[in-house]
């Protein structure tokens, strides 16, 4: 097995399955290239049982329920059916979650995955937000997946306008203050989406932005909210609420309607700043958390130069010497790291009820510090080995580590695992210890814990 | 033996070399110190209301408070707060209004950094706590605790801290610890962090015989999301030793009230009891070692005066502080009160910065942790001669 192929594997993909490390060979780069030719798929319900609504489906469902509360509180009945909706509809969280996790042990397209995550991540919509949850697994498959290798301005535009955006940084109840609806109802602008759109999702915070520019890209963004009729998408643009009049946002005068927004979304895209910004964050994310400026450059200049191409994007990074370094660099996040063990146990190997099976990894990651759809703020998980690494993170990782060999069977061929999952990265220290476990369990535990699972 | 008894056995003699039964034979004081950040920008005027100013009910609209528990007839506390009320009485609270750390902007993630890292107006590579753990003499063990699974940046640095939370899993088998150990040999980031968690392991397990050993008893322990007494209580727990930390981080979000922050009821007033009944549990759980702590409560900047559009505020500049302990000398507010008038706030919608919150700081470490203000003015606020420590003093 070759060591660009284990690298390929390690580094780009979500660790090896069964079989991976060769299937990568003998060119591991058009191996990763490949993958984002099909995209990354769609993560389906584990357990079978109803498909996953769009999110304009949930909306829709919303607002039928939404206009029975008239008539239930007319009549005088309980319960509030809004209520209910949120009852209903937030179980399908659990079913998300695991469909999202059980994609990541088993896609062969660990590479489109990975950039799946990364955006996800990047344009970060939080289940700690009550509103949101129940859209988020609808926005990751309608404004992530498609676009991982299709242009940044489409991205940026899928997830600002679906519902689970709108909801979560408050932008369906941003209200200009001036607008018809702004002066009947006494509402007004809320800020929240239009500063995190330029500190996090575009340019950055030292990209060159003002107090005023916030509150001018807040006045463009009034009136998109949730579409309160049926509709396909679950977004509206409400002329009502719209801020009235020319309106500048870092010197250009965008003059109002629903195209202003688009405008202005589009001309965060290809401003100079964010493309420093994406590039930064991609270098960190795949080659390392201190990444040569020589490899941010690269990634800036291709996102320049095609206008922010997602697909050249991640060429450019697979095309860079520095990220093929065959030493352990960073560390795997939690997610990232049980994934690996999972994919190298070549889940799922039979046994009733996976979605459980699922949940207790998802409790596992929760401990190291980090658990899919539920980012403790806006700016999403961190990425840097640093954010992993704490003792108690660490101690956790290890006692899971130990808690996975207990689950190893006794007639299971450790040193096979090892080959399997790290091929020539497997250290001769990490083999020595391992061969001189008492059973498997404990030599896949220790394979585990090792800096080379540990890190990628 | 059983796993605890080979953990203590083991440890007693060594980690990796070091004797940890010796870590605080050095420490020249027994005082302790707590930091905690409230994460996502606390709305002050909802914390400690002015409620005796004349345009208090006026600019706060929906958000104004019919009954806050008063303080001195111009300040008072949300009705949430009724253990922060009592150490008011007890003379155990100073409320600092006003204060902001030099930030200027409103992002979140850079505020934190400014607050944390104790940087002149940008954030800096390492955390203000850790550069004092030094002059503290508190760098050579685990002095320093950060209630988190990774220490935030306010205890990052050169200084080797420890970090705990508590534990479903079960109990650490040592021979296997020590054996992962030695893969870390060639590790040093690994090597260092799995060491450090060994030791304060051991302390934690005999601090808390009732120690949650399921995912079920750590779920009914942990109460559900918002519950911060597990974390507050274990704070307190490990703090109360001999031989643990003296110094600790806690963090508590969920202060970004966008909407529907509510007044009296509501999103804030619960979250605000949540942290008040954590607070209770800390200082149960301290017991004597109350009299010897001093706790800061800080946030990395406050929120608009008025409230927006949909019933919450944005993300603005001053905000309220918190210094109280039993070590405290309190019943005072400190607050270079100049009104809610829209030409006294910050660009015209934000509480002014009239207090320096590295000053706040800077008062304790130096008055009840006995820092030199040079340590203070220099490594561990760099450039910061201007900002003299509040005046605040200590039992």
């Amino acid at each position: 097995m070759s060591l660009e192929a284990a690298v390929a594997v390690h580094r780009f993909g979500l660790g090896a399955r069964p079989g991976e490390i060769a299937a990568a060979g003998p060119a591991p780069k058009q191996w990763l290239m490949r993958q984002l030719d099909s995209g990354p798929g769609q993560p389906q319900p584990v357990d079978g049982g109803a498909a996953f609504l769009t999110g304009g489906g949930l909306v829709s469902e919303f607002n039928a329920y939404r206009r029975n509360r008239e008539m239930e509180r007319k009549a005088g009945n309980a319960p509030d059916p809004v209520k209910l909706f949120f009852q209903v509809r937030g179980a399908e969280f659990q079913r998300e979650l695991a469909a999202r996790l059980a994609l990541g042990f088993t896609t062969n397209r660990p590479f489109a995955e990975r950039l799946v995550w990364f955006w996800s991540n990047h344009f970060t919509v939080s289940a700690l937000n009550p509103a949101a949850i129940t859209f988020i697994g609808a926005f990751e498959r309608e404004a992530i997946r498609p676009h991982i290798t299709g242009k940044f301005e489409d991205m940026l535009l899928a997830a600002t306008r679906h519902p689970a955006m709108q909801l979560y940084l408050d932008n369906a109840t941003n209200i200009g203050p001036d607008s018809l609806a702004g002066r009947i109802a006494g509402k007004g602008l809320n800020e929240n989406l239009g500063r995190e759109l330029m500190e996090l999702h575009t340019l950055g915070v030292d990209g060159g932005y003002t107090q005023a520019d916030v509150i001018a890209l807040a006045k463009i963004l009034t009136g998109w909210s949730l579409e309160r009729d049926d509709g396909d998408t679950g977004f509206r643009y409400y002329p009502a609420r719209h801020e009235p009049g020319d309106i500048v946002l870092r010197g250009k005068t965008y003059s109002g309607g629903e195209e202003a927004g688009i405008q202005a979304l589009k001309d965060l895209a290809h401003d100079p700043a964010t493309a420093r910004h994406i590039a930064k964050k991609f270098a960190v994310h795949f080659v390392g958390d201190d990444p040569p400026p020589d490899s941010v450059a690269r990634l800036e200049k291709s996102f320049t130069q095609t206008g922010g191409d997602l697909r050249a994007l991640a060429e450019t990074v697979v095309n860079d010497p520095a990220a093929w370094t065959p030493g352990p660099g960073k560390m795997r996040g939690p997610v990232e790291f049980t994934t690996a063990a999972m994919r190298m146990a070549g889940w799922p190997r039979g046994g009733e009820d996976r979605e459980k099976q699922i949940r207790g990894v998802a409790a596992a990651t929760k401990m190291m510090g980090e658990l899919p759809m539920l980012a403790p703020s806006p700016k999403g998980w961190p990425d840097i080995s640093a954010a992993w690494s704490g003792p108690d993170a660490l101690l956790n990782r290890i006692e899971w580590a130990k808690e996975f060999g207990n689950r190893v069977p006794a007639s299971a061929d450790a040193s096979a695992l090892a080959a399997g999952a790290l091929g020539p990265l497997l250290r001769d220290d990490t083999r020595a210890a391992m061969r001189s476990a008492s059973t498997p369990g404990e030599a896949v535990a220790l394979l585990l814990s090792s800096p080379e699972f540990q890190r990628r | 033996m059983d796993r605890r008894t080979i953990l203590k056995s083991a440890l007693a003699l060594t980690v990796w070399g070091a004797p940890i039964c010796f870590a605080f034979a050095d420490v020249p004081g027994d005082k302790r110190f707590v930091v905690i950040v409230l994460r996502g920008a606390l709305d002050g005027l909802a914390a400690a209301p002015p409620h005796g100013d004349p345009d208090y009910k006026s600019v706060r609209g929906v958000l104004a408070l019919d009954n806050p528990l008063d303080l001195d007839g111009h300040f008072g506390l949300h009705p949430s707060l009724t253990n922060i009320k009592a150490m008011w009485d007890a003379k155990e609270l100073v409320l600092f209004h006003n204060i902001a750390s030099p930030y200027r902007e409103r992002s979140h993630f850079d505020g934190q950094a400014v607050l944390e890292s104790g940087g002149p107006g940008h954030a800096i590579g390492d955390g203000w706590l850790n550069r004092a753990l030094k002059p503290l003499r508190l760098d050579g063990g685990n002095g320093a605790l950060a209630i988190a699974a990774s220490p935030p940046l306010m205890l990052q640095g050169p200084a080797r801290v420890s970090s705990w939370m508590p534990q479903a899993m079960p109990e650490p088998d040592m021979a296997f610890l020590k054996r992962v150990g030695a893969l870390y040999a060639r590790d040093a980031e690994l090597k260092a962090s799995l060491a450090s968690a060994i030791d304060t392991e051991a302390k934690a397990n005999a601090a808390m015989d009732d120690r949650p050993r399921t995912p079920e008893q750590m779920a009914q322990r942990m109460g559900g999301y918002g519950d911060l007494t597990p974390l507050f209580s274990g704070a307190g727990r490990l703090l109360a030793r001999e031989d643990g930390p003296r110094v600790a981080v806690l963090d508590a979000s969920g202060w970004d009230t966008h909407v529907n922050e509510g007044a009296a009821d509501g999103a804030l007033a619960r979250r605000l009891r949540a942290l008040d009944a954590g607070l209770d549990a800390m200082k149960t759980a301290l017991g004597p070692a109350w009299k010897k702590t001093a706790v800061v409560m800080a946030t990395e900047f406050g929120r608009t005066v008025a409230p927006n559009g949909g019933g919450g505020t944005d993300h603005g500049t001053a905000s309220a502080a918190f210094l109280f302990g039993g070590g405290v000398k309190g019943g005072m507010v400190q607050a270079d009160w100049v009104g809610l008038k829209p030409g006294a706030l910050q660009d015209g919608r934000d509480q002014p910065p009239r207090t320096d919150l590295r000053a706040l700081f800077k008062g304790v470490l130096g008055e009840h942790m006995g820092v030199s203000r040079r340590d203070l003015d220099g490594n561990v606020f760099p450039d910061s001669g201007d900002v003299p420590p509040a005046s605040v003093a200590f039992a």
